[in-house]
């Protein structure tokens, strides 16, 4: 049997680059609480990683014969962990007393986080799936 | 090396769960009792969840890397995808539920000792802690993680291709050891939080 060897979009890549991104915009304010710091660049973080992940979807349409049953199957589940994960976090946000614009700055990173993920997960399973 | 175009088993001997369903409900009752933990703020409760969920990821990770790791490297296919549906989809539920305990428990903790405050004398050892953590989630997520799911998957075939294992099996041990380094990291951090 051989390896699927076609050439793929570095939607992998991309990911891993959304998720250094996100942590970094994470540590970035969880390391100047409490007091009141520039949310600047963890909205810079924020927004460049939305766009890459709208990016990611856009490459990922773009194949042809893909396994994207495998894709989905992955992707689902990973989904489900991930938006567990991320409700979690969100909790405890907002058992902390997180509010206002950091709170949304907070919950746009957790969702770019749990969409990212399940797509990272499926492309690196299905490409290795024969079609 | 050669044995990697070993061919690894196949057929029905290679039956096996990629996610152990049986050991879910321990992991609700690992997450029933952090969210309570967290929602009652009691010291104790947050100390265990940090404590005990640090310890065995550390340990598992430092074991994993530096002991397991080589041992898997030096195996040959047949009986890396023997020892792997084995130990693999227990990896899949274990580790995240660790690392969501340990940090979860740890972010709290720090709050409610006030560690996370500027101020703090912890804190820049804190931030230490974040910045290392980061790189980890990078690391484990962005590499370890899909390599194990690849992995199992590709042994959930009928015929596993054994090129398509090793080298994920190689990028899983790599980023296994490369955690593994950095929680030496984390424990210098850690035990110097509780001696200042």
């Amino acid at each position: 049997m051989k390896t699927t060897e076609k050439k793929l979009p570095p939607v992998s890549e991309i990911s891993v680059l959304i998720l250094a991104l996100i942590v970094t915009g994470g540590v970035y304010l969880a390391a100047h609480l409490p007091k009141h710091t520039s949310l600047t660049p963890t909205t810079i973080t924020v927004v460049v990683s939305g766009i890459l992940v709208l990016a990611n979807l856009f490459l990922l349409s773009k194949i042809a014969n893909f396994a994207w049953e495998t894709f989905f199957l992955v992707a689902k589940w990973t989904l489900l962990a991930y938006a567990i994960f991320a409700g979690a976090l969100e909790f405890i946000f907002i058992k902390d007393g997180t509010r206002g614009s950091l709170l949304v700055l907070m919950s746009a990173t957790l969702l770019i986080f749990a969409i990212n993920l399940p797509i990272h997960f499926g492309f690196t399973v299905a490409r290795y799936v024969a079609d | 090396m050669a044995h990697d175009v070993v061919a690894p088993p196949s057929g029905p001997g290679v039956d096996f769960k990629i996610v152990p369903t049986k050991a879910l409900p321990a992991v609700a009752v690992v997450y029933i009792g952090l969210i309570i933990a967290v929602a009652t703020n009691r010291l104790w409760a947050l100390d265990f969840f940090h404590v005990v969920g640090g310890a065995c990821w550390t340990a598992i990770d430092l074991f994993l890397g530096f002991i397991i790791g080589p041992i898997i490297g030096r195996m040959s296919i047949p009986a890396r995808v023997e020892f792997s549906k084995r130990f693999m989809p227990k990896m899949v539920l274990l580790m995240p539920t660790l690392v969501i305990a340990t940090l979860a428990g740890g972010w709290q903790l720090a709050r409610h000792e006030g560690f996370i405050l500027a101020s703090d004398k912890h804190h820049g050892w804190v931030v230490g802690s974040m910045i290392v953590v980061g790189v980890m989630a990078v690391i484990a997520l962005g590499f370890l993680e899909p390599a194990n799911i690849a992995v199992l998957f590709e042994l959930k075939k009928e015929k596993p291709n054994g090129e398509v294992i090793a080298k994920l099996m190689k990028r899983f041990l790599y980023t296994a050891g490369l955690t593994g380094a950095m929680q030496v990291a984390t424990l210098i951090i850690m035990t110097r939080i509780a001696t200042l």
